[in-house]
């Protein structure tokens, strides 16, 4: 057998989005379509979507999905859920048993409510709330891993290509507005259920291209607040920097971008630089929250999504559109595999932000 | 020959290639990589969407593409041409030794990154539109010519054109005054001779894509080399 670094394995990760601006729903079937010709980035270790708008009859609960090593990991977890949560619905995830996917976990899911007595007893809104139990259950729980948590949204992910992982999860059952696709090819770290993409917490989903070689300095940085990097993929801290800056500090999008994508300080120092002041302010009082390194990420969240690249472009992406739905690619032919006469392709600059938001009260 | 590459793998399709007659036309592609990759005397039209490294290694052969081409198109080509009618991704003409590429549209960062040349063997590239950041980084050998034609009242060249650059020329057409040069190049207006050098390459885009010759004054070109008096260091470390 080859060992590495004899053998050239030609890849990089996938990743793929698309929304409707409309609010209009769409069944996960294209998007897993959309990953098959970007095939080749993967190697079968890890894929994963992430789906917004598709538990419009819970969506006032908090949807938790959860992989369990065991019976007993489930009991514990649900023990420590009843002391904080009203579960209104606890099932398995409906899965097809394919011979592509193997060593599956238990796979469960919980629609839960806060109890407002606890809330009122710890002076925490619901989201801290939930947010400090998500993180709880992946440090000190063995065998628990909460891998989706948001409203109205959820995280499917497994070891498998991103094709299989859609079978597998049944995702042409869910509708959903917008949905994130990432097929894997770890290249550091363990390829196992957990380190799948999205990686999310809340409604915050991150799917991701790259590497982050400023990981560890971003990881103890994050780390004071709170949150706990437990699941050995560098795109987890990703998902806890959105939640940081965009739910417990309130920054915008735009803000998120400038710090994590920041322009180089020699652009800054030009004379003609847009919004320079503000970067560099941003740039002062986040300088740990910088990602180096390449990378490709779309965010999710409640309404919307955000691609963004590393500041000096490290990866590829290209977006697209065709009426009110947009796409987001590694490549444009995953594009073209869903809507041949997409529209309007372009290849965003580095550390531009590409937003797009579904219309005001139509999700 | 027509080649339906529908569900083709890259593999199967570069197999279908080898094996058809010296002119051939490749429909349905859909992001198959590598694709004519080292062929040396055939003739191929593609319509659709290739994937990453079309043409890599090309040797000798022609590559007519109706339509967008992603990253990495002719990554260290030795000889052949590589017409894009639409634009193309990151890194076009990556490590290009020899051959020519045309592209109608723009491209994206790192054109003719750490393109080189040897004797009689001098790449070229040709972009209709405009490109990203980091142009010619690296750049060691050939001539990359950034045209403009097409640029969305975005800037003709992106941030860190140049970086790295210790060989070939780079021409740009039109206003260069918003570009910021690293300070081991050295700019100049195009002469008679500099001209010259690209006129053919200039005569073969306009023929591809219908354009008039006339409108591309030798005038308005800049060359860009790299100052041998003053020359590249580092970028990322000093070492």
């Amino acid at each position: 057998m080859l060992k590495e670094g004899e053998v050239r394995i030609p890849s990089g990760c996938a990743i793929a989005a698309m929304i409707s601006t409309e609010g209009n729903l769409m069944t996960g079937e294209k998007i897993v379509k959309c990953m098959v010709p970007m095939h080749d980035r993967s190697n079968g270790l890890g894929g994963g979507f992430a789906a917004y708008g598709i538990y419009p009859e819970y969506k006032d609960f908090y949807a938790f999905h959860v992989f369990f090593d065991s019976h007993d990991a489930r009991l514990e977890c649900e023990k420590f859920l009843k002391e904080g949560f009203e579960i209104v619905k606890s099932e398995d995830v409906p899965i097809r048993k394919i011979p592509e996917i193997t060593d599956v976990p238990i796979i469960w899911r919980y629609f839960v409510s806060p109890m407002s007595s606890v809330l009122s007893r710890l002076q925490l809104d619901d989201r801290e709330f939930v947010s400090r139990c998500v993180t709880k259950l992946n440090t000190k729980f063995d065998g628990v891993y909460v891998f989706s948590s948001g409203k109205n949204m959820g995280t499917f992910k497994a070891v498998g290509f991103p094709e299989d992982v859609g079978r597998f999860y049944r995702l042409e059952e869910y509708q959903g507005y917008a949905w994130t696709a990432h097929g894997r090819y770890p290249t550091n770290t363990p390829g196992w259920w957990g380190g799948a993409h999205p990686f999310s917490l809340l409604d915050y989903s991150v799917v991701h291209n790259g590497e982050i070689s400023s990981y560890d300095a971003n990881r103890r940085f994050i780390e004071m607040f709170g949150y706990h990097c437990s699941l050995q993929t560098d795109t987890e801290v990703i998902a806890y920097i959105a939640d940081y800056l965009l739910r417990r500090r309130q920054l915008s999008l735009q803000e998120m971008a400038w710090i994590v994508s920041a322009p180089f300080w020699s652009v800054l120092d030009r004379p003609n630089t847009r919004e320079a002041e503000q970067i560099a302010y941003l740039r002062k009082v986040f300088p740990s929250l910088l990602l180096t390194g390449p990378f490709s990420i779309v965010l999710g969240f409640t309404g919307g999504i955000m691609a963004l690249n590393d500041r000096a472009k490290l990866r590829s992406m290209v977006v697209a559109e065709k009426d009110d739905v947009h796409f987001v690619a590694s490549e444009e032919a995953a594009i073209r595999a869903i809507e041949p006469d997409a529209e309007n392709v372009y290849a965003p600059i580095g550390g531009e932000p590409i937003i797009f938001r579904v219309k005001e009260g139509a999700f | 020959m027509v080649i339906d590459a529908k569900n083709k793998q890259f593999n199967e399709l570069n197999r279908d290639i080898w094996l058809s007659n010296t002119e051939g036309k490749i429909v349905n592609c859909l992001g198959q990589r590598f694709i004519a990759a080292g062929l040396k005397d055939k003739s191929i039209e593609i319509e659709g969407t290739p994937g990453n490294a079309l043409g890599a290694y090309l040797n000798g052969a022609s590559i007519f593409v109706n339509g967008n081409a992603q990253d990495a198109v002719g990554d260290t080509m030795n000889e052949g041409t590589i017409v894009i009618h639409g634009n193309v991704g990151d890194a076009a003409g990556y490590a290009m030794r020899g051959g020519e590429i045309y592209v109608a549209g723009n491209a994206g960062y790192r054109v003719g990154i750490h393109m080189k040349e040897y004797k009689e063997k001098k790449p070229v590239i040709v972009i209709g539109g405009r490109v990203g950041s980091f142009l010619g980084e690296y750049l060691a050998g050939g001539r990359i010519v950034v045209l403009g034609t097409n640029r969305d009242d975005k800037p003709l060249v992106g941030s860190f054109p140049c970086a790295g650059m210790h060989g070939g020329k780079i021409f740009l057409y039109g206003d260069i005054s918003a570009i910021i040069f690293p300070s081991h190049v050295h700019t100049k207006v195009a002469t008679t001779t500099d001209w010259k050098e690209i006129e053919p390459y200039v005569t073969r885009f306009c023929e591809f894509f219908g354009f008039d010759k006339n409108r591309f004054i030798p005038d308005n070109f800049t060359v860009v080399t790299p100052d041998g008096a003053n020359p590249y260091k580092q970028l990322y470390v000093a070492n």
